[in-house]
C-alpha cells in the first residue's frame, strides 16, 4: 500500500509500484480532470502539484508518491487558484479544453512562487504545457490578469 | 428521471435520448450522461423537457436546451448555435443550455452535406437559418400559448429576455410555466424571423457556455467516462501502413498483472486489461511479426522524388483562362520558376482518439465518442459488430481537439473500436484508447504535396502568366466519398489555387493525382494548407520582382474582389504597413479565402536564436459575413494562427526506410509552444453577408505571411516546409 495526501485527504492505494500517478488518480481514485496527452512528459496535460511543485503525473511512478502531498485540478484552492480561474473564465481561455487542467496547474504554481511574472517568466513556467488549439495568447493574458488581481 | 414527451412525432427521438440519460444513471457518473455538463446543468436541465422541434427543448424551470448537431471540439458551435436560437427566441442568455444531438441524418444533417457532419468550417454557415427558424418557431409557440392562456391577442404579446408579457392586462410569464402548453401549439405557417438590425445577442461578445467546466476539470471527454466493470483496450499497430499481424507471441503480455486477454485484429494486436496502465504494459511486452507484403514501403523521400518527377509531365487541367503559352511568349517577359514541397502532417489533437462501448440489457450498443461524423461512426461501429446501425446509439462527447482528425471518411477508427469490442467478447464496457504514439503513427495525415509554379512578368510589371502544377494524393479517392468525385479531380487537392482571386490574364492550374498506401485526411483548412502557401508566396515574389509593394501589388490584382481587398487593406492599416519596422525585423503579408471566409494577415518576424523565424506579432483582418460571436471569431483566428505557425515551423511526419513512420510523440513531432506564440491582433470586418465559418480560415495565411517576411529578411525564399525540416 502506498499512502499520500490527495487534495487534503488521506489516500492509500494498492497499485503496482511502477504505475504512473496519472492512472492512479484517474482510474483508481476516479478524478478525471487530470488528462492523458502523451505519456512522456512532453505535453503537460497531466500536470499536478506534488509538495507544492507542478509535476508530470504521467511519468511519476506511484511508488515515489509515498507521503507526498498531491493536489489535482479538483482540489486546487487558494487565492492564486481563485485568481487564475476567474481570469481564465473572464476571457474564455479554453477552446477544446482538454489541456486546460494542466495549463491551470502550471499557471497557479507559477503565481504561487512569483506573484508578478514577466512574459519570460510565463514562457519558462508554461513552456511544458502544449495547447494544440494554441490558446497561448489568452493563457498569457489570463496569467497577467490574475497577477493584477492579486496586487489589489 | 422521466421525460414527458408531448409531441408524438418526436417520440422516437426523445425516447432515444431518455434512454441515454436513464441508461447512464446506471453508471458511476451521472454527469457523464450527456458528456456535456454545461454551466453545471447536465443535459441542459433535469426533469421534464418539452420538445418544440428537433433543436429546442424547454423545461418547467425555464431552462432552454439547444440540441447541437455539431461537435464541440473547441471551435465553438455549442455557444454559436445556442446564441442563434436564443436570439430569435428572445431568451435570456442565462437560461440557455446545450447538449449534442443524437445521431440521426434525417433530423440533424449538415445542410451542406445531406448527412450529419462537422467540418469544412460549416457549422454556423449551414445552420444559421435553421437555428434562427428553430428559435423563432419556439417563440411563436410560446406566444400563442400565452395568448390562449390569457385570452389576449397574440399580436399584443412581447417577449424579452425570457419574459413573455402582455402590457394591456399586465400578465407576464417565464417560458417554463407555459412550456408544456406551448409544446402542443400548432402554428399556421413559418414563424417570422427578426430583422437583423434588431439582433441583441448576435454580433456582440458572448462568453462560451463550456468555459466554466473546462476551467475546473469537470468537463467530461470520452476518455473520462468510467463505467462499472469497464476494461481498457489498446492496440499494437504496425509502423508501416498496410502491414498486418502474422505471428503473435503474447506469452509475456499475459503475465502482466491486470491483462485480461490478447486478440489479433486486422488493424494490429489488441490487448485487453483491467486498467490502462496494464494494457500499455501488456502491449509493450508483445512480440509480433508483421506481414508486410501489402505494406507501403516507400519513404517520404522516395514519394517526394516521384511527385517531383510527375510534376514535369502534363496533369489534368483544372483551370485555364487566356492563353498560357502566349503569356509566357510575350516580348520581354521575365520567367520565374519555383518548386514547393509539403510534408505529411499529423493533426495531433490533445485528446488521443478514444471510444467507450457498452451493451445495454436488450443487446443494443451505446457508443461514446467525440466524432465529427456521428452517423458514419454509427454505421462503422455496427459493421464492426455485425449488427444493424439502428442497434447502435451514439453519444457524442466533447472532443479534446480534432482539426479534422475525427472526420475519417469511412469512420475507420470507430470501426476499429467495434472490432476490438467484438474480439473481446465479454459482456462488460470497454474503453478503447489510442496513445500519442498510435496517433502520430496512425496515418490520416495531410498528404504530401509538390507544387511547380511558373510565372511571367511583362516589362510593365504586370503578371502576364501563371502556370501551376499540383501533385498529390486525393483525400476522397479510395473511400466511400470517392463517389462524390464522379470520376473527376478532387477539389480538395487544388482548392485555393484553381480559384485564386487575382486578375491574371493567362492562367493555368493542372493536377496530378497520386496513390500511396498512406491514409490521408483533411487537416485544418485542407487543400488551402498548401495552395494558400504557394499562391501567396509565389505571387509575392513576382510582385516584389516587379518593383511593387506586396499590398499595393495585390490590391491592383483584386479590383473585382472587394472582400479580399477589404481584409487586405484593413490588415495593412492595422500593421501600419509601409512604416519602418524595428531593426532586425521584417514583415510579410498574405490574404486568402477559404470556406467562404476572407482573412488577411501581416506577420512581423526576426531571425530567432536557433536560426528559425521568430514571429513577434500578427495583425489579422477577417470577413466572415455576419459575426455571430466576435469573442469566438477572435479566438479561432488566434488559434488558427498558432496551429498553422506550428506546422510551418516544425510539423513533419516522415516515412523512413521501408515506409516506417519516423516520429512517435511530441518530442519529435513538435507543437508550437507558448514562447513561440506571437502577439495577435484581430479585427472583424462589419458585414451583412451570410455568416461563414472561422474554424479553419485563420490557418492558410500565416505560413505565407511568415515566409514572405523571411524572404525580405534573409533573401531566401521558402520552398519546403517545415522551416525546420532536417531535409532542408
Amino acid at each position: 500500500m502506498i499512502s499520500f495526501t490527495l487534495n487534503g485527504g488521506q489516500q492509500s492505494v494498492d497499485a503496482e509500484p511502477d504505475t504512473p500517478l496519472l492512472w492512479v488518480i484517474r482510474e483508481t481514485l476516479g478524478l478525471t480532470g487530470t488528462k492523458f496527452g502523451c505519456g512522456a512528459a512532453q505535453c503537460g496535460a497531466c500536470s499536478v502539484h506534488i509538495n507544492g511543485t507542478a509535476v508530470r503525473s504521467c511519468v511519476t511512478p506511484i511508488e515515489t508518491a509515498q507521503d507526498a502531498e498531491i493536489v489535482t485540478i479538483e482540489g486546487l484552492r487558494g487565492t492564486e487558484a481563485e485568481a487564475i480561474r476567474k481570469a481564465w473564465i473572464a476571457i474564455d481561455v479554453p477552446q477544446c479544453g482538454y489541456c486546460q487542467s494542466g495549463q491551470i496547474m502550471s499557471a497557479v504554481n507559477l503565481l504561487q512562487t512569483n506573484r508578478k511574472p514577466s512574459n519570460e517568466d510565463i514562457d519558462g513556467a508554461m513552456s511544458g504545457n502544449i495547447c494544440r488549439c494554441a490558446a497561448y495568447h489568452r493563457i498569457r493574458q489570463a496569467i497577467h490578469d490574475a497577477a493584477t488581481t492579486l496586487e489589489d | 428521471m422521466n421525460m414527458h414527451v408531448m409531441r408524438p412525432t418526436r417520440r422516437g427521438f426523445l425516447a432515444g435520448t431518455a434512454g441515454l440519460i436513464i441508461g447512464f444513471h446506471l453508471g458511476l457518473r451521472a454527469k457523464a450522461a450527456t458528456g456535456t455538463s454545461v454551466n453545471g446543468a447536465p443535459a441542459g436541465a433535469q426533469g421534464n423537457q418539452f420538445a418544440y422541434d428537433a433543436f429546442v427543448r424547454i423545461a418547467p424551470d425555464d431552462t432552454v436546451t439547444v440540441l447541437s448537431k455539431h461537435l464541440e471540439m473547441g471551435q465553438g458551435p455549442y455557444t454559436g448555435l445556442t446564441t442563434i436560437v436564443a436570439e430569435e427566441l428572445d431568451a435570456d442568455w442565462s437560461q440557455m443550455r446545450v447538449v449534442h444531438s443524437p445521431a440521426d441524418d434525417k433530423l440533424y444533417a449538415n445542410l451542406a452535406y445531406g448527412a450529419m457532419g462537422t467540418g469544412s468550417s460549416s457549422s454556423i454557415s449551414n445552420a444559421y437559418e435553421q437555428m434562427r427558424q428553430a428559435g423563432a418557431t419556439a417563440r411563436a409557440m410560446l406566444v400563442q400559448a400565452a395568448a390562449e392562456e390569457w385570452g389576449v391577442p397574440a399580436a399584443e404579446i412581447t417577449v424579452e429576455k425570457g419574459l413573455i408579457r402582455h402590457a394591456g392586462s399586465g400578465r407576464e410569464s417565464g417560458f417554463g410555466a407555459l412550456a408544456e402548453k406551448a409544446s402542443q401549439v400548432k402554428l399556421n405557417g413559418a414563424a417570422p424571423l427578426k430583422d437583423p438590425k434588431d439582433f441583441r445577442l448576435i454580433g456582440s461578445d458572448r462568453p462560451r457556455l463550456d468555459t466554466s467546466t473546462k476551467s475546473d476539470g469537470t468537463a467530461i471527454f470520452t476518455i473520462d467516462i468510467q463505467l462499472p466493470g469497464m476494461a481498457t483496450a489498446v492496440v499494437l499497430h504496425p509502423t508501416q501502413f498496410g502491414a498486418k499481424p502474422a505471428k503473435v507471441d503474447d506469452q509475456e503480455t499475459r503475465k502482466v498483472k491486470g491483462v485480461i486477454d490478447v486478440k489479433p485484429i486486422p488493424q494490429g494486436v489488441a490487448v485487453f486489461a483491467e486498467t490502462t496502465f496494464a494494457a500499455l504494459k501488456g502491449r509493450e511486452a508483445l512480440k509480433v511479426e508483421w506481414d508486410t507484403s501489402a505494406a507501403e514501403k516507400r519513404s517520404s523521400a522516395e514519394i517526394i522524388a516521384e511527385y517531383q518527377n510527375a510534376a514535369r509531365g502534363p496533369g489534368v487541367e483544372i483551370a485555364n483562362t487566356g492563353d498560357i503559352e502566349k503569356g509566357f511568349a510575350g516580348e520581354g517577359v521575365k520567367v520565374f520558376e519555383a518548386e514547393y514541397i509539403f510534408p505529411y502532417l499529423a493533426h495531433a489533437p490533445m485528446e488521443p482518439l478514444d471510444a467507450v462501448l457498452t451493451k445495454a440489457e436488450d443487446g443494443t450498443i451505446d457508443a461514446y465518442l467525440g466524432s465529427q461524423s456521428p452517423t458514419g461512426d454509427q454505421r462503422s461501429i455496427a459493421a464492426g459488430l455485425g449488427i444493424d446501425p439502428s442497434q447502435v446509439r451514439i453519444h457524442t462527447q466533447f472532443a479534446g481537439g480534432s482539426f479534422g482528425r475525427r472526420a475519417e471518411q469511412d469512420s475507420i477508427y470507430a470501426g476499429e473500436a467495434a472490432v476490438a469490442y467484438k474480439a473481446f467478447g465479454q459482456n462488460r464496457p470497454l474503453k478503447f484508447l489510442w496513445t500519442r504514439e498510435d496517433d502520430i503513427r496512425g496515418g490520416y495525415y495531410r498528404p504530401i504535396y509538390v507544387h511547380k509554379l511558373r510565372g511571367a512578368l511583362a516589362p510593365d510589371g504586370t503578371v502576364a502568366a501563371w502556370d501551376q502544377t499540383i501533385v498529390g494524393q486525393s483525400i476522397l479517392a479510395g473511400t466511400h466519398m470517392e463517389a462524390y468525385l464522379q470520376g473527376g479531380p478532387d477539389a480538395t487537392s487544388h482548392e485555393g489555387a484553381s480559384d485564386a482571386p487575382y486578375a491574371i490574364a493567362n492562367k493555368r492550374v493542372t493536377l496530378h493525382t497520386t496513390k500511396t498506401g498512406v491514409p490521408v485526411l483533411w487537416w485544418r483548412s485542407v487543400g488551402h494548407t498548401h495552395t494558400g502557401f504557394t499562391t501567396e508566396t509565389f505571387l509575392d515574389e513576382l510582385l516584389v520582382a516587379a518593383g511593387l509593394d506586396p499590398v499595393e501589388g495585390r490590391l491592383a490584382l483584386l479590383k473585382d474582389q472587394a472582400r479580399h481587398a477589404a481584409v487586405l487593406k484593413r490588415a495593412a492599416e492595422m500593421a501600419d504597413w509601409g512604416k519602418p519596422v524595428p531593426a532586425g525585423r521584417a514583415r510579410g503579408v498574405a490574404v486568402h479565402k477559404s470556406f467562404g471566409t476572407y482573412v488577411a494577415q501581416v506577420a512581423e518576424i526576426s531571425v530567432g536564436p536557433s536560426g528559425q523565424p521568430r514571429v513577434h506579432k500578427v495583425w489579422c483582418a477577417v470577413d466572415c459575413g455576419v459575426a455571430i460571436n466576435p469573442n469566438i471569431i477572435r479566438a479561432q483566428m488566434e488559434g488558427g494562427i498558432g496551429y498553422g505557425l506550428g506546422a510551418v515551423l516544425f510539423g513533419e511526419i516522415t516515412l523512413g526506410q521501408d515506409g516506417h513512420v519516423a516520429q512517435s510523440n511530441f518530442h519529435d513531432y513538435r507543437s508550437l509552444r507558448i514562447e513561440e506564440m506571437p502577439e495577435v491582433e484581430v479585427d472583424i470586418l462589419a458585414s451583412s453577408e451570410a455568416p461563414t465559418g472561422v474554424g479553419e480560415p485563420g490557418v492558410p495565411p500565416i505560413g505565407p505571411a511568415v515566409a514572405n517576411a523571411w524572404r525580405v529578411l534573409t533573401k531566401q525564399p521558402v520552398r519546403r516546409l517545415p522551416f525546420q525540416s532536417p531535409a532542408v
